[in-house]
C-alpha cells in the first residue's frame, strides 16, 4: 500500500524497527519458557547453566498433574463430541431459515462469548451449587460446551454456505429421512470442516481457565486450574515444562486445522 | 421466496420451516442452561440474604464500600490503558503488515498468531519469568548498568497492564489489519500523486478508512478486558483489584454470594454503559465523516 512512497526510506526504517520490537514483545513470553523447561536448576536462571529433563520427569511423575492432564483431555474430547453436533444442527437451521430468525439464533448462540468469563463462572457456580453439582465434570462440561458452540459455528457456517442444498432435496425426494440426509449427505461432504470444528472445540475447552477455576475441584480440576493455583503460590520450573508441552500440543492442532483448510 | 398458491404446498413449506427451527433448539437450550440462566441467577442472588430471604442489603453494603468504587476505577483504568497501548502498538504494525506482499504478511502474521494460540496461563508464566525482581529484564537492566536497582515490573499495575496488552494486541490487530488490507491502493497512489506527504496520506486517507476496523478492535478489547481475571490475579500480586478480583475474593474468601452477585451486576452495567458509549461514538464519527466529505 505504501509503495506510492518509495523515497521515504527513513519513515520505512522507523516503522519496521518499531514493528520488529512489537513482534518481539508478542513472541517473548512464549519463547522464554522453552529453555527454562530444560533447565537443571531449581532457580529460574536464564540462560540455564545446565540442561536436564527433570522438570518433565516431575510433571509426568506427579499424580496431581497427571490427574489434571487426564481431566483436561477427557473434558476437551467430551466438549468437542457434544458441541460439534449441536453446532452443526444449529448451523443447518441458520443456513436454511435465513433472514431475521437466523440472525436471532446466531446472536443467542454468541452471547456466551460476549459475557465476561467471570460472570459465566460465578453464575454457573450458583446454578450448580443449587443442584449440588459443583465440582462435577458435568458442570464444567456444560460451561465449555457453550463456549465451544460459537467457535464451531464460525468454522461450519461458511462451509454450509458453499454446500449445494439440492443434494439433500434429491436425497429427501428419493425417500431418505432427515437423519439419513444429514448423516449421509451433509456430514461426509463437510468432513474437513467438521474435523476443524472438532479440533477448535477441543482447543477451546483445553484453553479455558476461568470457568474451571470456579466450578471444577478435587479430582476434576483441569490442568489450567492447577497451573493457576500453582502460579499464585510459587513459580516452579515444572510449569515451564507443562507450558512447553501445552504450546506444542496446541500448535500441532492449529497446524492441522490450517493445513486441512488450505487443501 | 416464491409464492405458493397451493395451500398444501404452503403447509408443507411451513412444516419444513418449523423443522429447521427445531434443529437449533438443542444448542439454544444449552446456551440457555449454561449462559442465560446463570446470569438470571446472579440477579436473583443479589437480592438474597445468606439465609435466603429477600433484601436490598447487599446493594447497600456493596455500593457504600470504598473498595467497590476503587475496583470500578481500576477496571476502567485497565481497560482504557490496554486500549491505548493496543492502538499505539497495533495500528502501526497493521499498517506495516498491510503494506507488504500478502506472502510476507502471512509469514509475519505467524508471529501474531502464535501468542493468540498460547494458553493465557503459559503467557502469564512467561511474563512472571521476564518481569520478576530477579527476572530476565531486571537482570539485563542492572547488569548493563542502566539501572542501579531492579525495577518493580510485576505484582503491580504495570505488570498487569503489560500482561493484558500482550493478551489483547493480536485480537485488536486482526480487524484493523483486515480493514487496512481492504483499502484500495489506488486511493493511496492518488493521494501521493496529488502531492500529499506520507504523514498527510496516513492521516487523511488511511486512518479514516480504517476506523471501522479500529472500532471493532477497540470493542473487542473492552469486551475482554472488562472482566479480565487471570492476568490481574497472577501479575497483580494482590495489589491490583478490578471488579473481577473483588468478585472472586467476595465469593471465595468471604463466602458472601449476595455481595459477589451485586459486584457481578455492576460489571454488567459497566459493560452496557461502555457499549452504549461505543454506539454513540460510532454514530457521531459516521456523521462527521459524511460532513467532511461534503465540505
Amino acid at each position: 500500500m505504501l509503495e506510492a512512497y518509495p523515497d521515504n526510506r527513513l519513515a520505512r526504517i522507523l516503522l519496521w524497527s518499531f514493528c520488529a520490537l512489537v513482534l518481539a514483545f508478542l513472541m517473548l513470553p512464549t519463547l522464554v519458557v522453552v529453555p527454562l523447561s530444560f533447565s537443571a536448576s531449581d532457580l529460574l536462571e536464564f540462560p540455564p547453566r545446565a540442561y536436564s529433563l527433570r522438570w518433565y520427569g516431575n510433571f509426568f511423575g506427579s499424580a496431581t498433574w497427571m490427574a489434571g492432564l487426564r481431566t483436561s483431555l477427557i473434558l476437551g474430547t467430551l466438549t468437542a463430541m457434544v458441541a460439534v453436533p449441536l453446532a452443526l444442527l444449529a448451523c443447518i437451521s441458520i443456513n436454511r431459515l435465513g433472514g431475521r430468525t437466523a440472525l436471532a439464533i446466531q446472536g443467542a448462540l454468541l452471547t456466551p462469548s460476549i459475557v465476561p468469563g467471570i460472570l459465566l463462572a460465578i453464575g454457573l457456580f450458583f446454578v450448580l451449587a443449587a443442584q449440588r453439582l459443583v465440582g462435577t465434570l458435568f458442570g464444567v462440561l456444560v460451561g465449555h460446551v457453550v463456549l465451544a458452540i460459537p467457535v464451531a459455528c464460525i468454522v461450519l457456517l461458511p462451509a454450509l454456505a458453499r454446500f449445494d442444498w439440492n443434494q439433500v432435496q434429491a436425497a429427501r425426494s428419493l425417500g431418505a429421512n432427515w437423519a439419513r440426509a444429514i448423516g449421509g449427505i451433509i456430514v461426509p461432504q463437510l468432513q474437513i470442516s467438521l474435523l476443524s470444528a472438532t479440533l477448535m472445540a477441543f482447543l477451546t475447552s483445553l484453553d479455558e481457565s476461568v470457568i474451571s477455576i470456579f466450578v471444577a475441584s478435587g479430582q476434576n480440576s483441569t490442568l489450567p486450574k492447577l497451573m493457576f493455583l500453582s502460579l499464585r503460590d510459587q513459580i516452579d520450573p515444572t510449569i515451564a515444562a507443562i507450558s512447553t508441552l501445552w504450546t506444542v500440543i496446541v500448535l500441532v492442532a492449529v497446524l492441522i486445522v490450517s493445513l486441512r483448510q488450505k487443501s | 421466496m416464491t409464492v405458493l398458491a397451493d395451500p398444501a404446498l404452503a403447509a408443507d413449506a411451513r412444516r419444513e420451516r418449523r423443522f429447521f427451527l427445531s434443529l437449533s433448539l438443542p444448542a439454544l437450550f444449552i446456551v440457555g442452561l449454561a449462559a442465560i440462566l446463570p446470569i438470571l441467577w446472579i440477579i436473583r442472588q443479589s437480592f438474597l440474604t445468606t439465609g435466603g430471604d429477600y433484601t436490598v442489603g447487599n446493594y447497600e453494603k456493596v455500593l457504600s464500600s470504598g473498595l467497590t468504587w476503587a475496583a470500578l476505577v481500576t477496571t476502567v483504568e485497565l481497560s482504557f490503558g490496554t486500549l491505548a497501548f493496543c492502538i499505539l502498538l497495533g495500528t502501526p504494525l497493521a499498517l506495516a503488515l498491510a503494506s507488504v506482499r500478502p506472502r510476507v504478511a502471512n509469514l509475519l502474521m505467524a508471529f501474531v498468531m502464535l501468542p493468540l494460540w498460547t494458553s493465557i496461563l503459559v503467557r502469564t508464566y512467561g511474563w512472571l519469568v521476564l518481569l520478576r525482581r530477579e527476572g530476565l529484564i531486571n537482570t539485563a537492566l542492572t547488569g548493563s548498568g542502566l539501572t542501579a536497582e531492579p525495577l518493580p515490573l510485576v505484582y503491580n499495575f504495570t505488570g498487569t497492564l503489560i500482561g493484558m496488552v500482550h493478551y489483547m494486541l493480536p485480537l485488536f490487530l486482526l480487524p484493523v489489519y483486515a480493514a487496512m488490507r481492504d483499502i484500495d491502493a489506488n486511493l493511496v497512489r492518488a493521494s501521493a500523486s496529488m502531492g500529499a506527504t506520507l504523514a498527510q496520506t496516513i492521516r487523511t486517507v488511511i486512518l479514516p478508512l480504517s476506523t471501522g476496523g479500529i472500532f471493532s478492535g477497540s470493542l473487542i478489547v473492552f469486551i475482554y478486558t472488562i472482566g479480565f481475571f487471570i492476568t490481574p490475579a497472577v501479575l497483580g500480586g494482590g495489589k491490583v483489584n478490578p471488579l473481577s478480583i473483588r468478585i472472586e475474593r467476595t465469593l471465595s474468601t468471604f463466602q458472601d454470594w449476595g455481595s459477589a452477585s451485586v459486584l457481578g451486576i455492576l460489571l454488567l452495567v459497566l459493560m452496557a454503559l461502555i457499549g452504549m458509549m461505543f454506539l454513540v461514538a460510532r454514530r457521531l464519527m459516521a456523521r462527521n465523516k459524511f460532513g467532511t466529505a461534503h465540505a
